[in-house]
């Protein structure tokens, strides 16, 4: 069974560290959610594993089946396995959903599926989701809602079928009717128990169409609590505030003391959070 | 001269510059120069229904390089060719095949039928050329009618003129290899009722130089359609033009360019309503790529006052692979009478930026495969409005072999 490991990752931007010390272990049908307020960088923890060139790994690991993901390049990362749904996805102009489709199954699959059967495959895929079949002639999120940009990411889930897929915010900007038909697509492919998945959100709402089996509270690049579904209604009951109070008086005792970065780290995961 | 009033600023002008989320430094520093102008020009000797006309080069003012018609052009590298000191030392090797071609002179009477030169460099290679191709055109052609040209690293003055009969129907492709600096104009008169198909393939070696004056005559319920690739040679100057002999009249240009590092692809087209319910369509997509790889697209449309129930649209889009490419673009409407059916035009330039490249690759696609499918993509719309399916193919293979030598970008 595929397992992600990461393992201690230090992330900066242009010298600045976002992520300090993350460790999170994803196994094949597993559902994760990674949940926090913004700017604790859990996009930047996404775009980290995949590989955007913006995030510099400064220290840490991160292994596929033992393989180091980080020594691979962004094309390597995907035909290893591991998949990352935009949040953001950009427009590729002159080039339509399906041409697109068919090149990343080609890549993905190390061989041009067979055109027959990969037409029949693209069209039942876009109608488990929702998606009229004209929607294959347009080009790549030119002039996509914002549902149908999730639905096109979601879309791409289940024809490349990774062993890791990360979804960064896949819930935003969706109505009720698109979030049910995008939570739907995530739970068929983890009904497979092929597929690990990340859940990074801001939001409680997607948990209540897709059950994590574990829940992990992100704040100020780290992972601060983790625990089971009931963590996510306690963070709707209670918000973020008391992690960003912990972490400010973290943030004061480091500057106190002056312990090293990871001595902080090691502190706020072991420190008991009050109720 | 023209006046666009108030009422008929019907002229629809799109100028995006697309900028993909998260951009990266390097990506920002952007050498795109996007010019449009969406009026009639402010000097009044740049107004298309002012412009000087004539075959005698002597009548025109030496190219400086400042005019409006030549600013994007770098003269140097067309080594004289404009100016006359460019003597002649050859001619293109022809291999022709689909129809029977006649050899002719600048004294010919249909040369100079269709086109009266704008500028200097036409006049001389009208007067200058010593063989020429007349194709005849009678009848339905099945198979389409190629002019192979080859250079063979001389300096030529060539012409082509294209006869279409009456309800003549059929496709000219004139295909352009191998080494040379060349100028010459191309002739077409496509009779009434004629549908008359012309592609211009440019597919010359690195340092080669072409520059071509292409009218067209669009006779009464007759359709012409220009299809003009540009691929190869250090710089191509190419100046499709269409006028109309009757109502009814119908032409449509197509175009595409692929500029790598260093090369200069310039396409200005000149679309002149005179006739009643005529139409006209542009369709140009370029792209660039690389250090110093420059695209011009001109799109000068008038519609005379007697040109009632016109309707012309053009659209012009660009896409820059790299930043430190550069893709100018200028579409100009003059109208002189309200009474049409409709006019506009867009221009649009995007980049392939590092936000798409992520995008693909983080689908598994490399690098190399992700420039490619954007490219052939984003030409393909183009290819499949010829409706020629042969040819079609003929010149998607002509694309990905220009994709397949291009300089690899640096990641």
């Amino acid at each position: 069974m595929a397992v992600l490991e990461i393992r201690d990752l230090h992330v900066s931007v242009e010298d600045k560290q976002i992520l300090a010390g993350v460790n999170l272990t994803i196994r094949a049908g597993e559902t994760h959610a990674i949940m926090g307020p913004n700017g604790s960088g859990k996009s930047t923890l996404a775009y980290s594993v995949a590989g955007h060139p913006k995030y510099t790994i400064t220290s840490g690991t991160v292994t596929l089946d033992g393989e180091d993901v980080l020594a691979m390049s962004v094309d390597e990362r995907a035909r290893a396995g591991l998949f990352l749904a935009m949040q953001y996805p950009v427009e590729v102009p002159g080039v339509t959903v399906s041409n697109f489709l068919r090149s990343a199954a080609t890549a993905v699959r190390g061989e041009a599926p067979k055109l027959r059967l990969w037409v029949k495959e693209q069209k039942q895929a876009m109608t488990a989701l929702e998606m009229d079949p004209a929607f294959a002639s347009r080009n790549v999120n030119e002039g996509f809602s914002g549902g149908e940009k999730k639905r096109h990411e979601i879309l791409q889930l289940e024809l490349l079928k990774p062993k890791i897929a990360i979804l960064d915010e896949t819930d935003s900007g969706l109505d009720v009717d698109a979030l049910r038909v995008v939570s739907e697509g995530v739970n068929r492919v983890h009904a497979t128990g092929e597929t690990g998945t990340l859940l990074i959100t801001h939001y409680t709402r997607i948990l209540k169409y897709i059950v994590p089996d574990f829940v992990h509270v992100f704040v100020a690049g780290r992972i601060v609590e983790e625990g089971g579904k009931e963590l996510a209604d306690e963070l709707e009951a209670n918000g973020y505030a008391k992690y960003l109070a912990a972490d400010a008086a973290d943030a004061a005792d480091a500057a106190g003391a002056a312990p090293d970065a990871a001595g902080a780290a090691g502190a706020a995961l072991s420190r008991p959070l009050p109720v | 001269m023209a006046s666009a009033d108030a009422a008929l600023s019907i002229a629809d002008v799109i100028a995006t510059e697309r900028d993909a989320l998260g951009k990266q430094g390097h990506t920002s520093e952007g050498s795109i120069a996007v010019g449009v102008t969406p009026s009639t020009p402010k000097n009044p000797a740049d107004a298309r229904v002012t412009r000087m006309l004539s075959r005698d080069p002597d009548a025109f003012a030496v190219i400086t390089g400042r005019e409006e018609d030549w600013r994007f052009t770098p003269l140097a590298r067309l080594h004289g060719l404009h100016d006359g000191t460019a003597a002649p030392t050859g001619v293109l090797e022809v291999t022709v095949t689909g129809a029977p071609v006649e050899t002719i002179g600048p004294d010919h009477p249909l040369v100079g039928s269709a086109l009266t030169p704008v500028d200097k460099a036409a006049a001389l290679a009208l007067r200058d050329f010593k063989e020429g191709q007349l194709v005849t055109l009678d009848g339905e052609l099945a198979e389409p009618v190629v002019l192979s040209f080859r250079g063979t690293g001389q300096v030529s003055y060539g012409h082509v003129v294209v006869d279409a009969k009456p309800f003549a129907k059929a496709v000219v492709v004139l295909e352009h290899t191998g080494q040379a600096l060349h100028s010459g104009n191309v002739e077409v008169l496509v009779g009434d009722g004629a549908d008359v198909t012309l592609v211009s393939l440019q597919e010359w070696d690195d340092s080669s130089v072409h520059l071509s004056a292409q009218a067209a005559v669009v006779g009464r319920d007759a359709r012409f359609t220009s299809v003009v690739v540009s691929l190869g040679g250090d710089l191509v100057r190419l100046n499709p033009t269409v006028t109309y002999a009757g109502p009814g009249g119908s032409a449509e240009f197509l175009g595409l360019a692929f500029a790598d590092a260093g090369q200069h692809l310039e396409h200005r087209l000149f679309v002149d309503h005179e006739a009643r319910n005529c139409r006209s369509r542009v369709t140009y997509k370029t792209a660039v790529q690389g250090e110093g790889a420059h695209t011009v697209w001109i799109g000068d449309v008038l519609i005379r006052a007697a040109a009632e129930g016109t309707d012309t649209y053009e659209l012009n889009r660009n896409l820059l692979l790299t930043p430190d490419a550069r893709a100018d673009s200028v579409p100009n409407l003059e109208i002189e009478t309200g009474e049409i059916a409709g006019a506009g035009h867009a221009s649009a330039t995007g980049r392939f930026d590092d936000e798409q490249l992520f995008y693909l690759q983080s689908r598994g696609i490399t690098a190399d495969e992700a420039r490619r499918i954007v490219v052939l993509g984003f030409f393909t719309e183009i290819l499949q409005q010829i409706g020629v399916p042969s040819l079609e193919e003929r010149l998607i293979t002509a694309i990905e072999n220009e994709l397949g030598t291009a300089a690899q970008v640096p990641a």
